[in-house]
């Protein structure tokens, strides 16, 4: 539940992203000049390695505040790895390890790819879409020892990269893993496995995407009000509020599953039943409202939403990626379906009625 | 922001786990008992006096009031419990519903103590079923054109006109109604419209029964013809009624009630496709799934905020208008699924039926207690574009 901290923690990364990550800024910047002071404010408030403990050298938030600060990340469309920083950092501290510096990301990030660590100790696989891969030093890894997990911190220059931009820009790349040797790697948690990953990626991305529809929300409001056509604003065209109040119906939704996911992780001491279907129905609703979202905030818009110009694009084409990032829709529904199916007819209603 | 909603990720507490498993078994013992058959929908929609009799010998109606008129003074998530565990069972508990949604709380609000003294531990004993007077032959969504009449008389008001599509006007006790007591005014075309609690047995009410679309009778026309209502049964500010209508919509609009209505075909779906089902069915099936749990979590959510004091009366909205197309859908959806599997499985009739008896009553779930457009425009004043 939104406690008093949680309200101070999401306070200070809004107002570092405000001064530092405005959509309108980057969206006009020539370079990646805003970069660097960005990560600096953001390292300085301790909010990048908020999921690690102190001792691991982080800041020791719980995780209600971490998935404050994606939520308002969301609300900017951060194009910086901010959540990848936060999910390595509390994928390393699962096994132990002190979390570096610098901006970190993670793999895998789809649900059949597999990095495979020997019996020496290297790594060898291939991880598609890692965001931010080539912007970082760092990658924290979940690698398959056979019967055993393995977390590993890895350095992003032993491995190749491919290059890859998602669908708003963000680098995205296929890393290939051939014999590397991790700079630390220790066991994972009993029973923590790809899927575990999978679902608090989901969780994340679901967290985030509910954020951009906010912003995407408040901003066709305010343009539906101003925007006049036929001696009207067109926000007072009951078809434009029609499209608007579905609009707000999808952020809701999309507000509701991921907050009740990120809850229903902080509070879960492992990745169980009730985890996989608040976390999976969070991807998959949040998902259906990006798409839907992002269509309805493109009509109001009109042309203008279309251009480079306006920052509408930042949110719907980040949203509309994050879809595809730690299983897309339809693989969280087919994995929940088998779920609900195996579980049988009389099962489904105490499963949904025990959250 | 010009719009922020929210939807805090509310937790039922520890005792309505205890209250989930006593109404799981009261349900059993009436459905052991022949009460009623919690495979057929069509039991959920009706009327068992008996039945609401027994439901309020265990307290679970009104629980929420004061128990100096009858209640039980509990939370608005135990009371959330016993609506979705009677909803998901097929209950048949419309004889109660409507008094414990909303008839109730507007007697608590607005009636004077002698009647709530008089009528609010009746309606938690499970002895009386309400009905809501709105719409008219003239009017529906636009409830502010309303035109039957309530002149001022010795000791009370005389009305006359009509009242229709009024369900359980036929069984009900009560009703709570809205008459004309002024004409509408130039600045304000709301003004002129007071609340009245009506006793059906009044001379001068004639219920005439309007068969439904399933073919069973369900709407009435209730005529008024020079029915006296006494003084004391005007509820809340004479020509005021548009004051007083908001915060009851939060409890009217965002409960299980909302999503739930055709929720049989989706168990009876999992059945079908059984333990192992195909890729399609999976899919199919786990986005259904997802979606339940969102709407319940956001319901929750809303029944949290009510229970807090909170008057969430856009978040209210958007849980019916999702809520109900997505209830709307559901037996279309669960049809395209089901469409390639084998007829010989075991439920295969059940399932048809479940669907069609669905299918039928489809289209009411997006018109009744405020309509998708209604509640549209109703968020879109929220969202500041009003």
């Amino acid at each position: 539940m939104a406690g008093e901290r949680d309200h101070i923690v999401a306070e200070t990364a809004a107002r570092i992203l405000a001064d530092f990550a405005d959509p309108q800024t980057i969206n006009k910047a020539k370079n990646g000049a805003w970069q660097e002071p960005l990560w600096q404010a953001l390292s300085d408030a301790g909010l990048p390695l908020a999921w690690v403990p102190d001792a691991l050298g982080g800041s020791g938030a719980n995780l209600a505040d971490g998935f404050a600060i994606l939520g308002v990340a969301g609300r900017f469309a951060l194009p910086a790895p901010l959540a990848e920083t936060l999910a390595a950092g509390w994928l390393l501290a699962r096994a132990g390890i002190k979390a570096p510096a610098g901006p970190m990301t993670l793999a895998p990030c789809r649900p059949h790819d597999r990095i495979i660590i020997d019996a020496d100790g290297r790594l060898s696989g291939r991880a598609a879409g890692v965001p931010f891969a080539q912007d970082c030093h760092h990658i924290a890894v979940l690698a398959d020892g056979g019967n055993h997990k393995v977390i590993a911190l890895v350095d992003v220059k032993g491995c190749r990269l491919d290059e890859g931009r998602n669908l708003a820009g963000d680098a995205a790349n296929v890393v290939t893993f051939e014999r590397v040797i991790p700079r630390r790697s220790a066991p994972a948690p009993d029973g923590f496995n790809e899927s575990s990953l999978m679902l608090m990626g989901s969780a994340i991305r679901s967290v985030e995407t509910a954020g951009a529809l906010e912003a995407i929300l408040s901003l066709c409001v305010a343009y539906a009000n101003a925007r006049v056509a036929f001696e009207r604003p067109i926000g007072k065209f009951q078809a434009v509020q029609q499209n608007l109040a579905r609009l707000a119906g999808e952020v809701a939704a999309a507000l509701a599953v991921s907050g009740s996911a990120a809850d229903a992780i902080a509070e879960a001491d492992t990745f169980d039943d009730a985890v996989l279907l608040e976390a999976a129905s969070a991807k998959v609703r949040t998902a259906e409202a990006a798409a839907e979202g992002s269509a309805i905030a493109h009509q109001v818009l009109g042309a203008i939403g279309f251009t480079q110009e306006h920052v509408l694009h930042r949110f719907t084409l980040r949203m509309l990626s994050w879809r595809d990032d730690f299983g897309n829709e339809s693989y969280w529904a087919a994995e929940l379906g088998r779920h609900v199916a195996r579980r049988g007819a009389g099962e489904f209603w105490p499963l949904v009625a025990s959250r | 922001m010009t719009a922020s909603l929210s939807f805090d990720p509310i937790r039922l507490p520890p005792e309505c786990v205890t209250l989930r498993a006593e109404v799981g078994a009261f349900l059993a013992e009436e459905i052991a008992a022949g009460t009623f058959d919690a495979h057929h929908p069509e039991h959920g929609d009706s009327y068992n006096r008996g039945f609401s009799r027994r439901v309020g010998a265990r307290g679970w109606i009104g629980m929420t009031w004061p128990k100096r008129y009858g209640g039980q003074e509990r939370s608005q998530l135990e009371r959330y419990v016993v609506t979705e565990e009677f909803r998901v069972a097929n209950a048949p508990a419309n004889l109660h519903f409507v008094a414990d949604r909303q008839s109730g709380p507007i007697l608590l609000k607005y009636a004077p103590e002698h009647v709530k003294m008089a009528i609010l531990p009746r309606i938690c004993r499970g002895e009386l079923c309400f009905a809501i007077g709105m719409s008219e032959p003239g009017s529906g969504s636009d409830l502010f054109a309303a035109k039957t009449k309530a002149a001022k008389t010795d000791g009370g008001w005389r009305i006359n006109g009509t009242k229709i599509w009024t369900t359980s006007a036929q069984i009900a006790d009560y009703m709570l109604a809205l008459f004309r007591t002024s004409p509408p005014t130039k600045e304000n075309r709301r003004h002129g419209l007071t609340q009245f609690l009506v006793d059906m047995k009044t001379p001068g009410i004639t219920v005439n029964p309007v068969y439904q679309m399933t073919g069973k009778p369900g709407f009435n026309e209730v005529v008024f013809a020079d029915a006296f209502v006494p003084a004391d049964y005007a509820m809340g500010e004479i020509d005021g009624a548009w004051k007083q209508a908001t915060s009851e919509l939060a409890y009217e609009r965002s409960g299980p009630e909302r999503f739930l209505d055709t929720f049989y075909v989706l168990p009876e779906l999992i059945r079908a496709l059984g333990p192992e089902p195909d890729l399609r069915g999976a899919e199919g099936l786990g986005r259904l799934v997802a979606q339940l749990h969102t709407l319940r979590r956001m319901s929750v959510s809303v029944a949290g905020m009510l229970q807090a004091g909170k008057e969430p009366v856009v978040e209210g909205s958007i849980v019916k208008d999702l809520g109900t197309v997505w209830e709307q859908k559901l037996p279309g959806r669960v049809r395209d699924l089901a469409a390639f599997l084998k007829p010989e499985r075991v439920n295969h009739t059940a399932l048809e039926d479940q669907l069609a008896f669905a299918t039928t009553i489809a289209p009411k779930l997006t018109i009744q207690g405020g309509t998708t457009e209604i509640l549209r425009g109703i968020i879109a004043r929220g969202l500041g574009l009003r």
